[in-house]
Formats: C-alpha cells, sequence, structure tokens
C-alpha cells in the first residue's frame, strides 16, 4: 500500500525545540509531531510512497537508521487517523 | 431595554442593558473615567428571568450573543458580577480580532510579562502586586494578542478579586476605588478593583510581550524553564478563541512562543512571587 501526504501548501509548520507544530489547512486542526512523524510527513509530501520505500528513504535522507517495519506502520496509522496521511 | 450602559475596555467596545438600574449604575461609577465606543463590538442584556421577577426575588438571566447553556441565574444583589461575567463571556467566546489568553498582564517600559494559570494561580493578585510597585497594569483576565503586530493589547477591566485575594490587593493599593462586597457567590465573595489611572489613561498602547509566566501559588519557591512546545500546548489549552482563529491563531501563537521566554514559577505568597518576578524579568 501506498500514502501520501498533503501537499507543502496545505500545511502550516513551525518548529519548537524537539516538535513540530501543524496547522492543517483543509482541516483547521492543530498537530504537534515529534521525530519521525514530522519526517514521514515530509517524505511522503513530496512523492507518495510505499512501507520499504519510506523506510529506505528515511534512513537515506534523516539518518534514523533504527526505524523498523512495524514501527513504521504504528506511526503511519497514527497519521492517517489524525487526517495527515492517506493511504492510496 | 429600559437601562443602558457602553464602555471601552482598550480596544474593546461593550453595551450593557439591563431590566434593573442598580447594575447599570454600579457600572457607571465604577468605569466613569472610560471612554465610550463609537460601535460596541458586544452587546450584554440583564434580564430578569421571569417578567415578575423584576420585584419579586429579583433573578438575573444573563443574555448575549454568545452564551453558555449552563449559565445559571445570579440574584440582582450580584448584578455586576452578572455584568462583568457576560461582558468577558462575549469577548472570550466571541473575539476574533484578537488571539486571547486567559492571562494576567503588566508591562514596563512598552515590555510585557504575560501571567497565565488556572483560576486561582493569583493572576489578578500578582498583577495588582505589581501594578501597585509601578508596572503598567493591562489586564488581570486577557491578554489580546495581535495577529498582525504580535502586541498584546491592553484590556484593564475592573479587576476581579476572589476572597483572600480582596485584602492583599486592597493593603497594597489602599487608595484603590472599590465596587461593593460580593459574599456568597459561586466564586466566593468577589469584589471588583478600579484599576489605576496609569493603566486606564495608557489603554490604547499596546506593549511587546517580553516574559511569559506560569505561576503556582501554594507551593515552595521554585522556578524551572518551558520550552516553546510546551508553552504552545498550554497556551492553546489557556486561549479562548484559539480554535476560532484558525490560520491566524497559529501563526500568533507559534510566534509568540518561539520569540518569548517562558518560566514555571511556583510560590508560597505574594512577596515571594514578586521578588521572582522581578529577578526572572531582570534576566530574561
Amino acid at each position: 500500500m501506498r500514502y501520501r501526504a498533503p501537499d507543502a501548501a496545505a500545511l502550516l509548520t513551525a518548529e519548537l525545540d524537539a516538535f513540530t507544530a501543524i496547522f492543517h489547512r483543509p482541516s483547521g486542526i492543530t498537530h504537534l509531531l515529534a521525530s519521525p512523524a514530522r519526517e514521514i510527513l515530509a517524505l511522503l509530501g513530496e512523492e507518495p510512497l510505499d512501507g520499504d520505500m519510506l523506510l529506505a528513504r528515511l534512513a537515506d535522507r534523516y539518518d534514523v537508521a533504527d526505524a523498523t517495519r512495524d514501527a513504521l506502520a504504528a506511526r503511519l496509522d497514527e497519521l492517517v487517523v489524525a487526517g495527515l496521511v492517506e493511504p492510496l | 431595554m429600559r437601562h443602558q450602559f457602553t464602555v471601552r475596555i482598550g480596544p474593546i467596545g461593550f453595551r450593557v442593558g439591563s431590566d434593573w438600574a442598580a447594575p447599570i449604575a454600579a457600572l457607571q461609577d465604577l468605569y466613569r473615567y472610560y471612554p465610550s465606543p463609537n460601535l460596541p463590538d458586544f452587546t450584554v442584556r440583564l434580564e430578569a428571568t421571569h417578567w415578575w421577577r423584576r420585584w419579586l426575588r429579583p433573578s438575573i438571566r444573563i443574555g448575549g450573543d454568545y452564551m453558555l447553556p449552563e449559565a445559571a441565574p445570579l440574584p440582582l444583589g450580584f448584578g455586576l458580577l452578572a455584568a462583568e461575567m457576560a461582558m468577558n463571556l462575549q469577548l472570550a467566546l466571541g473575539g476574533r480580532r484578537y488571539l486571547l489568553l486567559h492571562a494576567a498582564c503588566v508591562a514596563r517600559d512598552g515590555e510585557a510579562l504575560l501571567l497565565t494559570g488556572e483560576s486561582g494561580a493569583g493572576k489578578s493578585t500578582l498583577a495588582t502586586l505589581l501594578a501597585a510597585r509601578g508596572w503598567r497594569f493591562l489586564s488581570d483576565e486577557f491578554a489580546l494578542i495581535d495577529p498582525e503586530t504580535g502586541l498584546v493589547h491592553p484590556f484593564p477591566r475592573l479587576i476581579s478579586l476572589k476572597n483572600a485575594a480582596i485584602a492583599t490587593a486592597i493593603a497594597a493599593r489602599p487608595d484603590a476605588k472599590l465596587g461593593p462586597l460580593l459574599v456568597g457567590t459561586p466564586k466566593g465573595d468577589i469584589r471588583h478593583m478600579v484599576p489605576d489611572a496609569l493603566a486606564v489613561g495608557a489603554m490604547d498602547e499596546p506593549a511587546r510581550p517580553a516574559l511569559l509566566l506560569y505561576p503556582r501559588h501554594g507551593f515552595a519557591a521554585e522556578k524551572r524553564g518551558v520550552p516553546p512546545a510546551e508553552s504552545f500546548v498550554r497556551l492553546t489549552q489557556a486561549s479562548t478563541n484559539y480554535v476560532a482563529m484558525g490560520e491566524a491563531g497559529f501563526t500568533a501563537l507559534t510566534r509568540l512562543v518561539r520569540a518569548v521566554p517562558a518560566q514555571a514559577i511556583d510560590y508560597p505568597d505574594g512577596a515571594t512571587a514578586i521578588d521572582q518576578v522581578e529577578a526572572l524579568w531582570r534576566t530574561r
């Protein structure tokens, strides 16, 4: 299954120490994300990816090397429930 | 309605209509040095719960554009409290020009100190004590953050003193003009204090937020830095209109917490708190 996130224009973001505050324009809801959720959102905002591709890019681009497939699936589920990521 | 009163408190104009003369007379007396608005932003109605209740055990129902369904009627003796509560409520629920933070605010040299916390944290008392020491009082209840500029606008409504804070505030400002002592309200004893002349005279002068404090009363003196993300979460909860403000609220609040240092302070008594505040202000 592939996932996608809204493009950058749909989100307002502000870095707040260890967190990123995100205002999701379509819903008007504010989210506070920690790593690796914010990196997942950034990658899926560029293009839709499946779990394996996402895992590889997280390791590649953000040095998130210790992410497991199960942990990533849990984070993706949370982002789907929050309405920030959409399964395709 | 048969009795009317208008007032401008900082940038916010109110019109209060009442079935009775007494609450209007009290408002006119206590707000006598405040200007009138060109056009009121909010209208408040103090109505008899039934027509015959204007005379027999008079009971006030609060009316306005924005209401809480569970707001219980108050006896006529608490008319001033009813008016103040209703005015606050209209602003809290209906205000859209400013991000509203449930915070007391004082300023020095154009820079503002915001004190936010739960009811009972001592916001009104601390703001009054600081004002008595020369700080400019902006508000004991709401900090009005302008989303365009990030500045905090004064809202120097009557200071709502509760229970033990009444004596503390009067000791700090023995010459202050006071409303009647309201005994046994739903929040205990309440007495309104008129802000000082400096606060009223400068109610159109905003200030730049420079320090955010989260005070907590009744504990040994302690302080702790509050990181921006925690401040952000606390202030979304302390705002009455963050969600309604949408994108403007997000932008205003993230800017505030990134630009302004924040500290949580525990304090055992007012004198200790003032020392803590002055020390933190010097090293902000």
